[in-house]
């Protein structure tokens, strides 16, 4: 956790007195748009900005950007993997498996490029922030400390209000959206006795010779904790390691935050027996003795109370004196605290309404799905102080996963405060299946922000076109037409990727048996992450997407497809992955979205009065598609349409009028489909 | 209000009518919604013994939620039952003490009369199935015990003893579709049996079941014990609950448990049979009677609700059954024969009828993979025909690919024209075929470089090329914008357009000589054959409008058919020549040798180019799938004459004739070559049934009403019997010979309806309906349905999609008529 983050210390708050006194003679400087930090997020909303050609300016308190990763991780090892490759040469396809880049267009601007370590070190993360930056020319002002952000109500403002900005310096900077990025920056403390004997994860010593023949007790649970556990696990006599719930493995949850394999050495010792342990308790409840040697002990918090104030430390009672196993009993030479980082909302005045979040997200500022502070408008939360939207779920506290949320938020404002409606390719209905089946195979966003971001395709009147937008913030659907500028009357389709409901969990076991589905009729109860399409005739209302099932990423559509999930994360198959989207579509749009040849479109023209959308949008515009010898042969033996006999006989459905018969003549004979179902089985 | 209970013995139907409510949906069809009502005249509208739902909210309250709506589907259940159902708005004037002061204070009240009989929170209301199971539990209080504990439970088994039978049910919760299932069966059940329904696990682990975390249902046989020590029998009904299975279970627990019989029992039918459930024949003899007998009881008490037990008297039987046969088994389908067992152990009887049962279903799933066509099973001819051609080797390497790297760069060197596809889009796949034979064709002819792009691979640089969709083919020409091509994904108008891209648009001409030889079709000679018409645009030297305008036209031909520009001074002796007045367009018809002058005066480009392509179209041109789509767009009724080979000059003439009288020039006449275009056969046969000789003149009305009208083929195809023939239809005298289908493009097949299929498994034992009283209304969908059934081919599987009938209260509608279909079949 919060590896990703910038972590900016700002400064005393004896500067706010010297504000106060300093009279505002002149008109501060104005910016549409200011963004604090500039780690990972505030350098990817930078360079929409600026690509953008928007009025912005970065403020980052260091010289340098991405500055958290100067110091953290302590041990200076990334866990976010850089996978320089994948076999495919699609660079959508491969940010889906490069968890360090930043988006921008230049292919020179990409993490593997920095480093060929798999769990790269954090120096080259620097560098990599730092080239981004200069590369791309963006607006930052460095050594800037942004001490106290405040709001000046303006009518004129486009949000009806400025943010005011001050720095170390007093300056002051007036900024129509505000855009933090300042990371979780605040080392996460718990007040219980004899907190002061603990060292943090911040400051201590990472050289393992400080360690030699030491008790160590580590509290946390994290990867934090981990990390500091595997570094030292060679030369302590043991280490414990303390938290409040049991430990959840990235793997068994799907959840990037979790521990990662990477760091669970200890782990492995601890399940075979050498010395090392892990150990459930509330800290809260505990209190931590020195006692006159400096060893530390570990009791209970009760304890201390019952005892008069003035007792020596070796007098307290301790829990192994009633029971002398306590897991705990031994002195331990250090305690290191590695509970995580909270969001810094020191610097913002109340009157923005920056609240945090609730019990499980006390860490991050609360905010809409939008990322949209709910305090106030014109105020949004970028990074790693944004995951309270997907805390546990998605990946959005990483830069893997906010590069795309930053986009979103851009896409938003672009609309909002330029008329630019969100971007969206119109594309004739025939291209339905084709333009889900590209996105389900390359997008990176839909694949790392699954259940989060989620691309929305809306359809024209008749359902003859549609308009696709990539990567939407799939909670504010209800919303979608006043945050895009697009409209959605004639229904939609979203495009997810989910896990299995039941799959992923900390007590998981994710290697059952059966654990995969093959058959497409099965898809549904697909396990592995795997495109879900939701289909609705109306845009679902906000109570809609409120009160959805549990469990369900969006309300409940008026049908749904899963396509099966694919070990290879390839859905391509024809009749495995796009025959059951084509018919899930047709089914959903109530037309035939097959694909003819030029000759059967001729047929149709003489022989019907309506064409499929294929043979109206292609070959009744010139552009019907011939067949080449062997594909005609091929046409004829699968029998789908019989050169010999009219065709469409195998079209002739339950839609089938009593005139039809008479024009079609001869019996409807032996379905031309049941006789190919053989000749396939035949082949396959 | 009078309740009244209509049972019918028929299978499948227990209807529960209301008088009242049929009248109603007679007369009032809004009555399906929820009725809207101030308190006032909601309590104004409560009659006496008349049960009522009412939710009572703020008037200001959104006017949906997850509660009305389901409230919204339970108003038609709950009307068969009787009771209403109404949304009252509390409004400021009228103060009614069920008015809640807060918006989630607010409740749903159940009356009978005008009677409080009891409240419900909304949230226990959860969705349509607790609504009824709810006001149902309220209303049967009576009729359905609820217990805690076995104590309770023995104590209604001793009270009822010799008196009357238990129906006993666990359920995991209220309000659940199992509760809803087994409140259904006690509103019809409830005077006939008595209900005892309980929640408490440990009460049903007490009885002794296994597998308790589903829901159960027992028959307690409590009427025959006379002994008060002696238990009750108890009947577990093993199907999931749903109501029409407590239904079809109640049937034969009411069954008589043995009868004796005397006849063929080939002939003999008990409600077992109606209900699906086979017969066993214990064969009986005088001597042995009384054993038989006993042993039939016991057999029949372990068959209870699986198959009808009877006692065969072999002695007063007429027809002959085989010696040994001690059993006879007989099926509750239709034509399948007897079956003669000789069991001598009471357990194989059981399981022999055991084992059929499973059977049954097992040759019942084979019979629905065999009908219909597979949802599985490619229907796309396209995709079809790329995956079974997928092992071809093409000769890929004629043409370039180009990657990333090298796109820039190689677009940039030379004329090249780009593909852009999908490596697995199969229209892609189709056309990089047809894009190959074009690559063989030009096989070191040619300066333009063919090159191909997988944007499967490459989705960046088709992105920045502006390509959205596939597959689509650019040409990139040195100090030129790209071109999309937009003609036919054919080899032969592919080739065509690269052939006549190798010339500029339009040709600057810049002598008379070279104009003459450019009309003549001598300058561009190797080019003719792709373009049978050269255009030539002729200005004087000061029209720079209109050359401007002509050059767009020009450029945006290029590729389609050759334009050429003359406007030298000497201009006008070309414009005497060929009798044009400047500006004009000279059109030279290569095969026909013919040069034609048109005026252009203040035409702007567009129009330019469609003059041009007007121009391109023929007088009577042989039909074929390629040019078919540039006469369709004149929207005019077709004259074909479908012809077996070359045409005959004789009719040809016949019509030319006719165009040039001006006969035809509603229409628009042409011939078909069934020997290139061997498609026609197939259209042929859509017209004609049976088809006479060949050829065949037809007029085909496409565009409005569909109507096809043949030319009698005993008339021979000259002038005079045209005109006659055009007259009479003009006139309206000719009948057509068939009306082209007009049918939408539907959904070939239906889809998984995964919808359904997660809802099954979140209710693990959904409910099925069963069907109720027949409305006006639901009598003339249901002929519809059935009508739709019949004409359908195939049978359509329950867990499919079919949007148009889909909605959230459908689904019990749909599973039902699926369930009726099944029973049809």
């Amino acid at each position: 956790m919060g590896l990703s983050a910038v972590a900016p210390l700002w400064g005393p708050p004896g500067l706010l007195l010297a504000i106060a006194l300093h009279p505002a003679l002149s008109v501060p400087p104005r910016r549409d748009y200011c963004v604090l930090g500039a780690g990972p997020a505030g350098l990817q909303m930078a360079y929409f900005l600026q690509r953008a050609g928007r009025d912005y300016e970065v403020f980052e308190r260091s010289r340098q950007p991405g500055s958290f990763f100067t110091r953290y991780p302590r041990h200076r090892k990334l866990i976010s993997i850089n996978k320089r490759y994948t076999g495919k040469a699609n660079a959508e396809f491969n940010l889906r498996h490069d968890w360090n880049s930043l988006l921008s267009h230049d292919p020179r601007l990409l993490f593997r490029h920095y480093s060929r370590a798999y769990f790269p070190d954090a120096r080259d993360m620097v560098r990599y922030l730092g080239d981004f930056a200069d590369t791309l020319g963006l607006r930052i002002q460095y050594n800037t400390t942004i001490a106290h952000v405040t709001l000046d109500k303006d009518r004129r403002a486009w949000n009806g209000h400025y943010f005011i900005l001050t720095d170390q310096k007093g300056q002051v900077h007036q900024c129509s959206v505000l855009l933090v990025a300042t990371g979780l920056s605040v080392p996460n403390q718990v007040d219980f006795p004899g907190s002061e004997n603990v060292e943090g994860y911040e400051s201590v010593s990472i050289d393992p010779e400080d360690f030699i023949g030491q008790n160590v007790l580590i509290l946390g649970r994290g990867n934090s904790a981990f990390e500091t556990a595997e570094n030292i696990l060679g030369v302590t006599n043991f280490i414990h390691m303390l938290s409040r719930s049991r430990v959840r493995l990235s793997w068994a949850t799907h959840y990037v935050g979790d521990l990662r394999a990477i760091n669970n050495g200890l782990l492995d010792t601890y399940q075979l027996k050498s010395l090392d342990g892990l150990l459930e308790s509330d800290l809260r409840d505990l209190a931590i003795l020195k006692d006159s040697k400096g060893k530390f002990h570990v009791t209970l918090k009760f304890f201390l109370e019952e005892a008069s104030t003035n007792q020596s430390a070796d007098a307290i009672t301790l829990p192994q004196d009633d029971n002398d196993n306590f897991a705990m009993r031994v002195p331990y030479d250090r305690v290191i605290r590695c509970l995580g980082w909270n969001f810094d909302f020191s610097i913002f005045n109340k009157s923005l309404r920056l609240n945090s979040g609730n019990a499980f997200g006390k860490k991050y500022p609360l905010i809409r799905a939008s990322y949209e502070s709910k305090g106030s408008r014109g105020l949004f939360i970028l990074g790693t102080a944004s995951h309270s939207v997907d805390y546990r779920k998605s990946a959005g506290g990483f830069i893997h996963g906010f590069r795309y949320t930053v986009r979103a938020v851009h896409r938003l404002l672009e609309h909002r405060h330029h008329s630019i409606a969100w971007p969206a390719t119109e594309l004739p209905i025939t291209q339905l299946t084709s333009s889900i089946v590209r996105r389900v195979n390359e997008a990176s966003g839909l694949y790392q922000m699954f259940g989060v971001l989620a691309d929305v395709i809306l359809l024209k009147e008749n359902a003859m076109a549609f308009e696709y937008l990539e990567e939407f913030p799939i909670q504010m659907l209800a919303q979608l037409e006043t945050l895009t500028g697009r409209k959605a009357r004639h229904g939609l389709f979203v495009i997810n990727m989910e896990y299995g409901r039941n799959f992923s969990g900390p007590d998981k076991d994710v290697f059952f048996d059966d654990r995969s589905v093959g058959h497409t009729e099965d898809a549904w109860q697909s396990n592995f992450l795997h495109p879900v399409i939701y289909y609705y005739r109306y845009l679902p209302t906000e109570q809609e997407v409120r009160f959805r099932p549990a469990h369900w990423p969006l309300p409940r559509p008026t049908a749904i497809h899963h396509i099966v999930e694919d070990f290879l994360t390839d859905w391509t198959a024809p009749i495995g992955h796009i025959l059951p989207l084509r018919r899930f579509l047709e089914n959903c749009l109530d037309t035939d979205l097959r694909s003819f040849y030029a000759e059967s479109c001729f047929l149709f023209a003489l022989t019907r009065q309506k064409l499929p959308p294929f043979c109206q949008q292609g070959y009744l515009r010139m552009q019907g598609l011939m067949s080449t010898e062997s594909l005609w042969q091929h046409r004829v033996e699968s029998r789908l349409l019989r050169d010999d006999a009219p065709a469409g006989r195998d079209l002739a459905d339950s839609s089938q009028q009593p005139g039809d018969q008479e024009l079609l003549g001869a019996p409807l004979a032996p379905g031309p489909l049941a006789q190919s179902l053989d000749s396939n089985k035949e082949e396959l | 209000m009078q309740l009244q209970l209509m049972m019918s013995s028929g299978f499948n139907v227990f209807r529960v009518g209301i008088s009242f409510v049929i009248m109603c949906s007679f007369y009032m069809p809004t009555v399906d919604s929820l009725l809207e009502l101030s308190p006032q005249k909601y309590f104004s509208t409560l009659q006496p013994g008349k049960a009522s739902l009412a939710y009572f909210c703020q008037a200001d309250s959104p006017r949906t939620s997850v509660f009305l709506e389901e409230l919204n589907e339970a108003v038609r259940p709950l009307q068969d039952y009787g009771i209403s159902v109404a949304k009252v708005n509390c409004v400021k004037e009228e103060i009614s003490r069920y008015c809640g002061k807060e918006k989630d204070l607010m409740k749903a009240y159940l009356f009978k009369g005008n009677v409080l009989l009891r409240e419900f929170p909304t949230d226990t209301l959860f969705d349509v199935n607790a609504i009824v199971a709810h006001v149902l539990f309220a209303l049967l209080f009576n009729e359905v015990k609820y217990i805690t504990n076995l104590e309770d439970l023995q104590n209604i088994e001793n009270a009822l003893k010799g008196k009357a039978n238990i129906i006993f049910s666990y359920v995991r919760a209220i309000g659940i579709p199992e509760h809803r299932a087994v409140m259904e069966a006690a509103f019809v059940y409830g005077t006939a049996y008595q209900f005892v329904l309980t929640t408490e696990i440990a009460l049903l682990e007490s009885i002794g079941s296994e597998d308790v975390e589903y829901a159960h249902l027992y028959f307690f046989h409590c009427k025959l014990v006379l002994d008060l020590t002696q238990q009750c029998r108890r009947t577990l009904m093993e199907q999931p609950l749903t109501t029409l299975n407590i239904h079809l279970f109640i049937k034969t627990m009411k069954a008589p448990l043995l009868t004796e019989v005397a006849e063929d029992p080939q002939q003999v039918s008990t409600v077992h049979l109606q209900l699906g459930l086979p017969l066993v024949f214990i064969v009986s003899q005088q001597a042995t009677y009384e054993a038989d007998r006993r042993t039939a009881e016991w057999v029949a008490w372990r068959l209870l609700g699986k198959a009808g037990v009877l006692l065969l008297l072999r002695d007063s039987l007429e027809v002959n059954i085989p010696q040994h046969a001690n059993v006879v088994f007989k099926r509750a389908e239709k034509g399948v024969p007897l079956e003669f067992l000789v069991l001598h152990d009471v357990d194989l009887i059981i399981s022999h009828v055991e084992h059929n049962m499973h059977i049954e279903e097992i040759q019942k799933d084979e019979d629905d993979d065999m009908e219909g066509p597979d949802i599985d099973v490619q229907d796309d001819e396209v995709a079809e025909t790329v995956f079974r051609d997928r092992k071809r080797k093409l000769p890929l390497e004629l043409t370039v690919e180009l990657t990333e790297e090298t796109f820039n760069a190689t677009v940039m060197a030379s004329d090249s024209i780009v593909l852009f596809y999908a490596g697995w889009q199969a229209v892609s796949m189709a056309f990089l075929q047809s894009y190959i034979d074009v690559a063989v064709k030009l096989k070191g002819t040619s300066t333009m470089l063919l090159t191909r792009i997988n944007c499967a691979d490459w989705s960046d640089i088709c992105t920045k090329q502006n390509v959205t969709e596939f597959p689509i083919v650019k040409m990139y020409k040195k100090g030129e914008n790209p071109v999309s091509y937009a003609g036919m994904l054919g080899t032969k108008d592919l080739l065509k357009f690269i052939q006549l891209n190798r010339i500029s648009y339009p040709v600057n001409i810049t002598s008379i000589q070279a104009a003459e030889e450019y009309l003549s079709g001598e300058l561009y000679k190797d080019l003719i054959s792709y373009s049978s018409v050269s255009v030539l645009g002729l200005f004087s030297p000061t029209m720079t409008t209109a050359k401007e305008d002509f050059s767009e036209a020009g450029n945006y031909l290029k590729g389609y058919v050759i334009t050429g520009i003359y406007s030298e001074e000497d201009v006008l002796l070309l414009s005497n020549k060929y009798a044009a007045s400047l500006p004009a367009l000279l059109l030279a018809r290569h095969t026909e040798g013919k040069i034609e002058s048109i005026p252009l005066a203040n035409t702007h480009a567009e129009d330019i180019v469609q003059i041009v392509t007007d121009a391109l179209l023929e007088m009577f041109p042989e039909i074929t799938v390629e040019n078919l789509p540039s006469y369709f767009r004149l929207q005019k009724p077709l004259l074909i004459l479908f012809s077996d080979g070359s045409i005959n000059p004789q009719y040809k003439k016949a019509i030319l004739t006719l165009v040039k009288q001006k006969y035809l020039d509603s229409l628009t006449p042409c011939w078909l070559n069934l020997k290139n275009t061997p498609v026609g056969k197939g259209i042929l046969q859509a017209y004609f049934d049976p088809l006479p000789p060949l050829p065949l003149l037809v007029l085909v009305n496409l565009h409005s009403g569909g109507q096809v009208f043949a030319f009698p083929s005993d008339q021979a195809i000259i002038e005079e019997n045209l005109v006659l023939w055009l007259k009479k239809l003009e006139a309206g005298l000719e009948n057509h010979i068939t009306i082209l289908p007009a049918q939408e493009w539907k959904p070939p097949l239906p889809a998984y309806d995964f919808l359904s299929m997660m809802d099954a498994a979140t209710s693990q034992h959904s409910t099925r309906k069963i069907p109720q009283c027949m409305k006006e209304t639901d009598v003339q969908e249901n002929d519809k349905e059935q009508h739709e059934d019949k004409s359908a081919v195939r049978k359509e599987p329950i867990e499919t999609l079919r949007i148009k009938h889909w909605n959230r209260s459908n689904w019990f509608k749909e599973a039902e008529k699926s369930f009726r279909h099944d029973k049809e079949l």
